[in-house]
């Protein structure tokens, strides 16, 4: 099965952005993934989100593991250069990208698989150090491409496609990132790209990690009855916690933030969030109370959706490593080698 | 055979005393003096209370290599004063701790024992445990000075370089430097029929480790992404890397670092930020030992067949498993150059010496970006951590990194369609882009199959045109890495083969062979695949021994596979056993093959 490419035709009408783009611009090749799957509606919220956000496709690049979700980073972008690397390391491949050249937009798609099991090292430490992405975990609780065992993302008593239950707790990727101190934490679901978009938006907005975790029921082995990771179950749990809206630089904000429940973060490049609760329980700029709230859904089988926690004044890996504002890609090298003068005096402390 | 500028002393403390210092500062009063000057660190994985050894030879005739004999045993670990003892030669001297009885059982005839109270002398001068402690090591020093002849105003010239800031600390030392003196002085025959007498033979010449070296040529090559997991021997390297960009990286108005260096969670993820910045356009790397290389395995293979460069420095020590931390060996060779599953084999450069490890650092960056792969460079323990004369290391400012084919925005406007892995000069080296360099220059780097365009295949044709291209770059990398050291003397009968660390010893090992008749040519490798020179050598000699620092002649194995030269035409000469190698090792390891007696 080789890779397929789509024709490259765009319809004389197209909307473009202000880039003078449509949104084919930011497709990539043809999805070779199952129909139905709820990994396709994320990458089309993807290709939605950048197509708005104009985001100039050569600055981003896409960052994959291993698995399903993973390969979906050949299916938005192609004018983007982009990585499928080894099962569960992405984000290290991510780091070592960022530390090199920090003036790219980093998107990671990751799935339960790679990024709770073999990765979950790796996605903890990415998060620790703060790396300045867009991480979207596609969620479906199941390995799809080894056809159907549980991943850690299974929740207890969700039942295989043959009916066997899991018995084992589930790691919450929501609740594992506000724990370690992520910035940017979000749910959402594959099948509500009207909550998806702004949330992938306010995410590739985020300065440091932005962790977004999508519901992305898998058809093949996850959809049936029994499943807590299937369209139906997560359309009948869903709780949306918080209402995102994401307001871009250039748009002239024309309606107050009168509403109490609203409040609005301004985003690093001088977009905003504006977040929204929906039940009025939750607030998204506690980090503590978030957890709590969270995991309080979760105790009684609800799915928390939205902008679940955001804190737009943290320090990204840059700033931990105090790198000059230049990537250093683009560092001279006469700026990098001290010469023969330096080594010269250098050797009389080797006497 | 011992003599003026010709003798080997070895200090046995207990580690975690300060003996360390006491011990680096007599070697450099030596190298101070002129005389060339070896010190071998011998240390427990511990960081306090077990027994540690420093071995220190002089040789006028500039041998390095570690010493076969030990002429003085400074013995003051009570834990290892038998082994120590033992290991004297036969009317050589022991230097002990007269303070308490030694063991009559302990005793030798064929040596003199020299009793010095050094804990009676600093428990008398010095008020402070701690001072009562660490001062016992300059005192012992002060013994030594006098004992060898040492020229007593270098070494307090260096405690002053030292401690010119800690005025207390200085005066101690030196009170307890010229206690030990003083006491050798009047109660022994000063100095020893062995001893030291000014030359002029280091002034061109430096003492550094083979960690600070590489991390240098790191520095010079322009590397800006280091990651690594912390891991003895090799962790001395990116310590050191992240001291000279401190120094030399760092815009003095604004603090901004002209680097990145990240510790990261694991060796696997050290691997992957160095794999990710060298795909992003950073010169990057990553320095580690066997333990690591192995958890590495998966992502070297990554970056061997999506052709992405960078570099690892692999600091070999004893293994398997965890092995011995501390000793060195030879024994990562089969691993670094297969390294990784499916069809891989990866550039390696052996450094022989802290220096070779400054411009192979250079070179392996350079090597690493013109074949868009990972390079390996191959120190051991005993180069990367101790302290060797070598020539000082020099720069040439008209040097400029080799960037390998990397397309900029214009050469891709040129192109009608660009293909990543195409082979266009049929070097098996394909242009490659930059992420952010055009969206005509986008590709999808990937793991799983793909063809010349860099799309996802499964087609057997197009996957085998990418394998087989990866084995012509290969094939064409045996010329470009570093050529062997072949020194060739008339009438030779033998063949002796080595790399790395065992350069030294093996070099002198000729020399000493010479004179019991075996006259042989010597072939340092230098790097890896093998070039026309290598294969020359080994058909030009009818007998060849291999002599490695590994129990399965991984050498001789790769010399096999790689050149397709009979195994049993090799003979392998072994030292295993986590120590640097001696001259003495390789000599009797041919002379016992050439008289037939089983080694």
């Amino acid at each position: 099965m080789t890779s397929i490419a789509k024709p490259p035709v765009a319809h004389p009408s197209a909307r473009r952005n202000g880039l003078g783009l449509t949104v084919r611009d930011y497709e990539g090749g043809m999805s070779t993934l199952c129909a139905g799957c709820g990994h396709d509606s994320v990458t089309a919220a993807i290709v939605q989100a950048t197509w708005e956000l104009d985001l100039p496709p050569h600055r981003a690049a896409k960052m994959s593991g291993i698995g399903c979700s993973s390969k979906t980073t050949a299916y938005f972008m192609k004018q983007s250069h982009g990585f499928n690397s080894v099962h569960g390391r992405m984000p290290s491949v991510t780091t070592g990208a960022s530390a090199a050249n920090r003036g790219l937009i980093y998107i990671g798609v990751s799935g339960d698989g790679d990024s709770l099991s073999i990765g979950l090292g790796q996605l903890s430490h990415a998060i620790r150090r703060n790396v300045n992405m867009l991480y979207v975990l596609e969620n479906n609780g199941v390995y799809g491409l080894t056809k159907g065992q549980f991943s850690a993302s299974a929740d207890i008593g969700s039942t295989s496609k043959q009916g066997v239950a899991n018995e084992q707790p589930p790691i919450d990727p929501v609740l594992l990132a506000l724990t370690l101190g992520a910035t940017f934490v979000a749910r959402s679901f594959s099948g509500d790209k009207q909550q998806l978009v702004p949330i992938l938006k306010a995410g590739l907005a985020h300065r440091g990690f932005a962790i977004v975790d999508v519901i992305s029921p898998c058809v093949s082995f996850n959809d049936h009855e029994g499943s807590t990771k299937s369209y139906a179950h997560t359309r009948a749990h869903g709780a949306e916690e918080v209402h995102t809206d994401f307001v871009p630089l250039r748009r002239e904000i024309t309606l107050p933030d009168a509403a109490a429940d609203v409040s609005v973060v301004q985003m690093h490049d001088g977009s905003s969030v504006r977040l929204r609760s929906g039940r009025g329980e939750h607030d998204p700029t506690d980090r503590a109370a978030a957890y709590a709230h969270v995991a309080g859904c979760n105790a009684r089988g609800e799915i928390a959706t939205g902008l679940l926690f955001l804190d737009e004044s943290g320090r990204e890996m840059h700033d931990h490593l105090h790198t000059v504002p230049t990537p250093l890609v683009d560092v001279p090298y006469a700026q990098l080698c001290p010469g023969s003068a330096a080594l010269d005096a250098l050797m009389t402390e080797f006497r | 055979m011992s003599g003026i500028n010709d003798f080997a002393f070895k200090m046995g403390t207990v580690n975690g005393t300060g003996s360390a210092s006491a011990n680096g500062l007599l070697m450099q009063s030596i190298f101070r003096m002129g005389i060339p000057v070896t010190g071998k660190n011998v240390f427990p994985s511990n960081i306090q209370g077990l027994p540690t050894w420093y071995e220190i030879r002089v040789s006028a005739e500039g041998y390095t290599a570690r010493p076969t004999e030990i002429d003085l045993v400074v013995a003051l670990n009570p834990a290892s004063y038998a082994k120590d003892i033992a290991t004297v030669r036969p009317g050589g001297i022991v230097v002990h701790d007269s303070s308490f009885p030694l063991d009559p059982a302990l005793s030798r005839d064929d040596v003199t024992f020299l009793g010095v109270p050094f804990g009676a002398m600093c428990n008398q001068a010095f008020t402070r445990d701690r001072d009562r402690t660490l001062l016992r090591n300059s005192v012992y020093a002060g013994t030594l000075g006098a004992l060898l002849a040492l020229d007593m105003a270098i070494p307090e010239q260096m405690l002053a370089e030292r401690f010119g800031k800690k005025p207390a600390v200085l005066k101690a030392n030196l009170t307890a430097l010229k206690l030990g003196y003083d006491y050798a002085k009047a109660h022994f025959d000063c100095p020893l029929p062995f001893h030291l007498e000014r030359m002029d033979a280091t002034r061109d010449s430096i003492l550094i480790d083979g960690n600070s070296a590489a991390a240098l040529g790191a520095l010079y090559a322009g590397a800006t992404v280091g990651a690594w997991y912390p891991i003895t021997p090799a962790t001395g390297l990116m310590e050191a890397f992240k001291a000279f960009c401190e120094r030399y990286r760092v815009d003095p108005d604004t603090g901004h670092r002209r680097y990145a260096i990240l510790q990261a969670e694991d060796e696997l993820a050290a691997a992957g930020i160095a794999i990710g910045a060298g795909w992003a356009g950073a010169r990057a790397f990553t320095n580690t030992s066997g333990p690591g290389i192995s958890l590495m395995q998966e992502f070297i293979g990554l970056a061997y067949y999506t052709d992405i460069p960078c570099v690892f420095f692999d600091v070999q020590r004893c293994g398997p498993a965890t092995g011995m931390p501390t000793r060195t060996q030879q024994a990562d060779l089969l691993s670094l150059a297969y390294a990784s599953h499916g069809d891989t084999k990866h550039p390696i450069l052996f450094p022989a010496n802290p220096h070779e490890c400054f411009d192979m650092s250079v070179q392996a960056f350079d090597l690493a970006e013109r074949f868009q792969t990972p390079v390996f460079v191959a120190l051991d323990l005993d180069i990367g951590m101790n302290d060797w004369m070598v020539p000082r290391l020099a720069w040439d400012d008209a040097f400029r990194p080799d960037r390998g084919k990397v397309l900029d925005a214009d050469a891709l406007a040129a192109l009608p369609r660009f293909s990543r892995y195409r082979d266009v000069d049929g070097d098996g080296i394909a242009a490659r882009t930059l992420p952010g360099s055009g969206a005509k220059g986008a590709y999808f780097v990937r793991g799983s199959g793909h063809d010349q365009h860099a799309a996802y295949t499964e087609d057997s044709a197009a996957y085998q045109e990418v394998m087989d291209r990866l084995a012509r770059k290969f094939a064409h990398a045996a010329e470009a890495v570093p050529q062997p050291v072949i020194r060739l003397q008339p009438g030779a009968d033998v063949g002796l083969v080595t790399l790395g660390g065992c350069d030294a010893a093996v070099r002198e090992a000729a020399d000493r062979l010479r004179d019991v008749g075996v006259v042989a040519d010597v072939m340092r490798i230098r790097g890896f695949p093998f070039g026309a020179a290598v294969r020359d050598f080994l058909e030009r000699h009818e007998k060849l021994f291999v002599i490695e620092q590994n129990r399965d002649a991984q050498l001789r194995s790769l010399l096999t596979i790689e050149l397709g030269v009979p195994r049993d035409s090799m003979i392998p000469v072994l030292d295993y056993a986590g120590l640097p190698l001696s001259a003495t090792a390789v000599v009797q390891g041919v002379t016992r093959h050439l008289t037939g007696v089983p080694a």
